[in-house]
């Protein structure tokens, strides 16, 4: 909360976000065989790792740097809920889309 | 709340249903639809690179180099310039943190600080571009039909061109048909297919163009802030407003690196 007294919540948010980095960068550079050869639904474990990493990291910096956990359950929904919806709509759309092209005609 | 609800107009305005002032209301608006703008660009990127997988670059053998240090170091700049930004975006929390609390020196110290975090972040894109742009000294073969192809190592017959060796005939009317190119921009690209250079100039340019957006309008409340205007108007709520902005951008640079460096 912005409004308490002390900087430690941003302060752990920093280094859960630090970490989290590190780990996604350690992961890139050595790219683990485990991880690069087995896939689940078309993507390898290792981007469902980046993917899951990467959203815990959204998660943290619009709660909490955003603050958007302050506000009222109404707006933390108008603004998420489009997000929630549209994102994966649109990239389900596309991703399917794009094994197909070139197939047809 | 709830007992006055009934005999409150709410037609007549004044009633603030979210709790939040309309400017801080139209930020987080602004930036839903911005997120969905991103997204686009990220969805549109994942979805030529589905289609031409074969020709696409591997990232981290596009991006290798680091100031100063001769040789390939994969991810290692892209990685800090991502703590940078992250680290700006936590001194930006703590200037919104004391505009809270009316500390008017404490902001101008964090807040300054962002701006600094914002300038570096803004150089060391600009660095990766250029060696992006200007890209590496052995340069690729581009064949007539805009496939890339690189020479063997050591060699002047053999060539590999999507993951396999050719050699022979095959080869010798490739090279003869292709050009030397050097370096990625718009037409061509000497890593792999030239879809992926104008993702990379569309996407990490764009995001770009909003931190530098982002560094100006920290400017203008930076010095808002030294002459006291928010101490006078008794609220920081334009460091907050502009706060949401900065933690956006970082936001999307969070995806920018997964999506675009890492996967």
């Amino acid at each position: 909360m912005a409004k308490s007294g002390s900087t430690r919540k941003i302060w752990i948010v920093f280094w859960i976000l630090f970490v989290l980095t590190t780990i996604e960068v350690i992961l890139g550079i050595f790219k683990p065989q485990l991880l690069t050869q087995n896939s689940i639904i078309g993507v390898t474990l290792l981007n469902h790792i980046f993917i899951i990493l990467t959203l815990f990291k959204a998660y943290y910096i619009v709660m909490t740097f955003m603050h958007l956990g302050d506000e009222k359950n109404q707006l933390q929904f108008s603004i998420v809920a489009p997000m929630f919806v549209l994102v994966p709509y649109l990239l389900f759309i596309l991703l399917v889309e794009a094994s197909f092209h070139g197939a047809i005609g | 709340m709830q007992k006055t609800l009934a005999d409150k107009n709410h037609w007549g305005g004044a009633s603030r249903p979210l709790v939040a002032s309309y400017g801080k209301l139209m930020m987080w608006f602004f930036l839903m639809t911005d997120a969905l703008t991103f997204s686009a660009f990220l969805g549109a990127y994942g979805f030529q690179r589905f289609v031409h997988s074969e020709s696409w670059p591997i990232a981290d053998e596009v991006f290798n180099h680091f100031p100063f240090i001769h040789g390939e170091y994969p991810m290692f700049f892209v990685a800090l310039m991502t703590f940078i930004l992250i680290m700006s975006s936590v001194t930006m929390v703590l200037a919104v943190h004391y505009g809270h609390k009316m500390d008017k020196k404490k902001v101008v110290f964090w807040l300054g600080l962002t701006i600094i975090g914002g300038l570096i972040f803004l150089g060391s894109q600009a660095w990766e571009w250029y060696h992006f742009i200007h890209g590496t000294y052995k340069g690729a073969l581009m064949g007539a039909d805009g496939s890339i192809a690189h020479y063997v190592a050591g060699s002047t017959q053999e060539i590999i061109r999507h993951g396999k060796v050719l050699s022979g005939d095959v080869a010798a009317s490739f090279i003869a048909s292709a050009n030397e190119i050097y370096g990625a921009n718009l037409i061509f690209n000497e890593y792999g297919h030239p879809l992926f250079a104008n993702f990379f100039f569309f996407i990490t340019g764009f995001h770009g163009f909003h931190v530098f957006s982002g560094v100006v309008i920290l400017v203008v409340i930076f010095i808002n802030v030294i002459r006291g205007t928010y101490e006078k108007r008794g609220h920081y709520e334009m460091v907050e407003k502009v706060g949401l902005y900065w933690h956006f951008v970082d936001l999307v640079w969070v995806f920018v690196f997964t999506f675009f460096y890492l996967v």
